[in-house]
């Protein structure tokens, strides 16, 4: 069997130098995504986009919150998190794709293959996590790539590459899982009590290839905590649309018979 | 002359060196920028509140553990553009016309009100490929929609509809033309009569895809309402086919009685969304969607109804309603997809819905 790939992001240990977002930028050469100025915290990235395939985030809780905690006058708790595309075991945009531009490889990440992409969006409404989107001035729909031609290569992904502090790791996903949760678990033994690892695997998304240590609710960074493949909806809505169809071959029948 | 231009800088917004010339120039004059902090164009989310920061340590606590990363939208707003909206309107219209022609034809209906019918379908049908064409970000690709089949992607299973359907409805046109024009080949009324059913078969189901379409995503607006929206969009182009013929002057039974049909059926759906206010729903009764939906119900619904009941013996009675219910029809396609970019914009709904979701993942297994 081959080999699966993942990454596991630990915001215990991110220190948001963003060196992620910039090697990335460089790696792929992914164009500008917007000069702004937002006003929350460092972060002026906001959410992973077309030109966005990592993010740092910054988030500001109140100290009470728990530890990890700066400003011992007015103390707050800051946490830094690099999120990136979930490369989902069962992935919505994947499912959803209509021309087969999006594929599986054989690390186990989902790829849009810009030479097929034709620019349709329909992956942009299928992703549960809002990570694919598509590029307005060239058309096609873009997200993090896993650096497939890294990998290819024998070569780790840039991001984890320049990750200084080790937040990124990439390796087999089942070693990270086993990591995350035994990171997780002495995380918690160090006082950090709501530590949790994500990887929504309850659901029909089935895990992520992408896994986060994160402290709080996944809800704080915009994760969704209960991430479904649209492709689950399929069968309620065809069902309604074959009954709503023979109802209407019914009333047609009835207007010209009556 | 021999500057070596970037390639890439071409796709870079030209403003960008001036906006930060203009930034920098601020900074030295006053100190700080304020006309710095913006938001990028192309993602108009809920205006900031007091949960949102204002720089690093701002919040002074104010922004409370566990709620949305700065009110920021989990998925993705929508890409498509107004064709997608005038798509669903035409493509429900054109595909109902045929289920109408064929019907008609089989229950030995008004020979013209048939070819009419069949006509609509056929001009749909050549409409629909171009607006969805003009909404692809690569329009020159259209033709990798076809590339596969994947019946577990709505989109597409409907680029296979559509052309099917396009197949079935010029078959059915030319057929019934040519034996019409006293040409005599053999098969040919076999030919007209399978042009036909095809063209009822796929027309139904270009008529309610787009309903699965919108309703098998990650959009909560949309996802919630999968069950209503094929039966929607369906009755939706019901009333628009019907309309469509009065309007052509087939001030018949047969239309007044379907555009009766559509018309009640829209209003009890129209009620049923009005009565389920929730966080999800939010779009669909505020806001310039919210209104947008409520208008268009109401003029699908309820007032065609009422111009149909009180003048039906009018013919421009019956000409209003049938404006009425066109214009109501095409713009709650408007109103679904702009709801869909609200909803996208509100993480609080995708948060309510999927939280709901583990509780009660979390009861049943307390249940076993």
């Amino acid at each position: 069997m081959n080999k699966t790939s993942a990454f596991l992001t630990d915001a215990t240990i991110c220190i948001g130098c963003k060196a992620c977002e910039v090697a990335c930028k460089e790696w792929n050469e992914v164009p500008e995504d917007g000069l702004l100025w937002t006003g929350f915290s460092y972060d002026n990235t906001q959410a992973l986009g077309a030109s966005t395939w990592r993010h740092v985030m910054f988030l500001e809780q109140p100290a009470t919150a728990g530890p990890q905690q700066v400003d011992m006058e007015n103390p707050f708790r800051w946490i830094f998190l690099s999120d990136v595309c979930k490369h989902c075991v069962h992935s919505g945009c994947l499912e959803g794709c209509p021309t087969g531009a999006i594929v599986r490889t054989d690390v186990g990440s989902v790829l849009v293959q810009k030479d097929i992409c034709n620019g349709c969006g329909y992956c942009v409404v299928s992703c549960p996590f809002g990570v694919v989107d598509k590029r307005h001035d060239d058309g096609r729909a873009f997200k993090c790539t896993f650096c497939y031609d890294r990998q290819s290569a024998g070569m780790m992904p840039a991001c984890a590459k320049t990750c200084p502090t080790q937040s990124i790791k990439f390796g087999e996903r089942e070693d990270l899982r086993a990591e995350g949760i035994a990171r997780v678990q002495e995380l918690k033994a160090r006082g950090y009590a709501d530590a949790q690892l994500y990887n929504p695997e309850e659901t029909s998304v089935g895990g992520t290839h992408a896994m986060f240590v994160i402290l709080g609710k996944p809800d704080a960074y915009n994760l969704p905590p209960a991430p479904e493949v649209p492709t689950v909806y399929l069968k309620s809505a065809w069902t309604s649309a074959l009954l709503a169809a023979m109802v209407v071959i019914a009333v047609v029948c009835a207007a010209f018979l009556f | 002359m021999a500057t070596t231009e970037n390639p890439d800088s071409t796709r870079l917004p030209k403003a960008t060196e001036e906006r930060l010339e203009a930034i920098r120039a601020e900074a030295a004059a006053t100190g700080k920028v304020e006309s710095g902090a913006g938001r990028p164009p192309r993602m108009d989310r809920p205006p900031r509140d007091e949960r949102s920061g204002g720089g690093v340590g701002s919040s002074e606590g104010k922004f409370p553990a566990g709620e949305s990363y700065y009110n920021l939208g989990v998925v993705k707003p929508p890409t498509w553009t107004w064709e997608i909206a005038v798509y669903f309107f035409v493509g429900g219209i054109s595909g109902i016309s045929s289920v109408i022609g064929f019907i008609g034809h089989v229950l030995h209906a008004d020979p013209t009100l048939v070819r009419v019918a069949l006509w609509m379908g056929l001009i749909g049908a050549m409409i629909c490929p171009g607006l969805l064409i003009a909404d692809l970000g690569r329009p020159s690709r259209f033709l990798n929609m076809l590339r596969v089949f994947k019946w577990r992607s709505a989109m597409s299973m409907g680029s296979w509809i559509l052309s099917a359907f396009g197949g079935a409805a010029f078959t059915a046109v030319a057929a019934n033309e040519a034996v019409r024009y006293g040409i005599h080949l053999p098969l040919l009324p076999q030919i007209a009569w399978i042009g036909e059913f095809g063209g009822a078969i796929t027309g139904l189901l270009l008529a309610s895809y787009t309903g699965v379409l919108i309703g098998a995503t990650a959009i909560p607006v949309w996802h919630q309402h999968r069950h209503l929206l094929p039966a929607h969009f369906l009755t939706s182009g019901l009333g628009g086919s019907a309309a469509i013929l009065e309007l052509l002057g087939f001030l018949l039974p047969v239309t007044q009685f379907l555009g009766f049909a559509a018309s009640a059926v829209e209003t009890l759906l129209g009620i049923s969304l009005e009565l389920k206010p929730s966080q999800v729903n939010k779009p669909l009764h505020h806001g310039r969607s919210g209104w947008t939906m409520r208008i268009a119900g109401a003029l699908e619904g309820p007032i065609a109804l009422l111009i149909r009941v009180f003048l039906h013996g009018s013919a421009h009675g019956r000409y209003a309603t049938a404006i009425c219910f066109l214009i109501g029809s095409c713009s709650s396609r408007f109103a679904w997809i702009w709801a869909g970019r609200a909803s996208a914009h509100d993480p609080h709904a995708l948060f309510e819905e999927e939280n709901e979701r583990i509780r009660a993942r979390a009861a049943g297994a307390r249940a076993l």
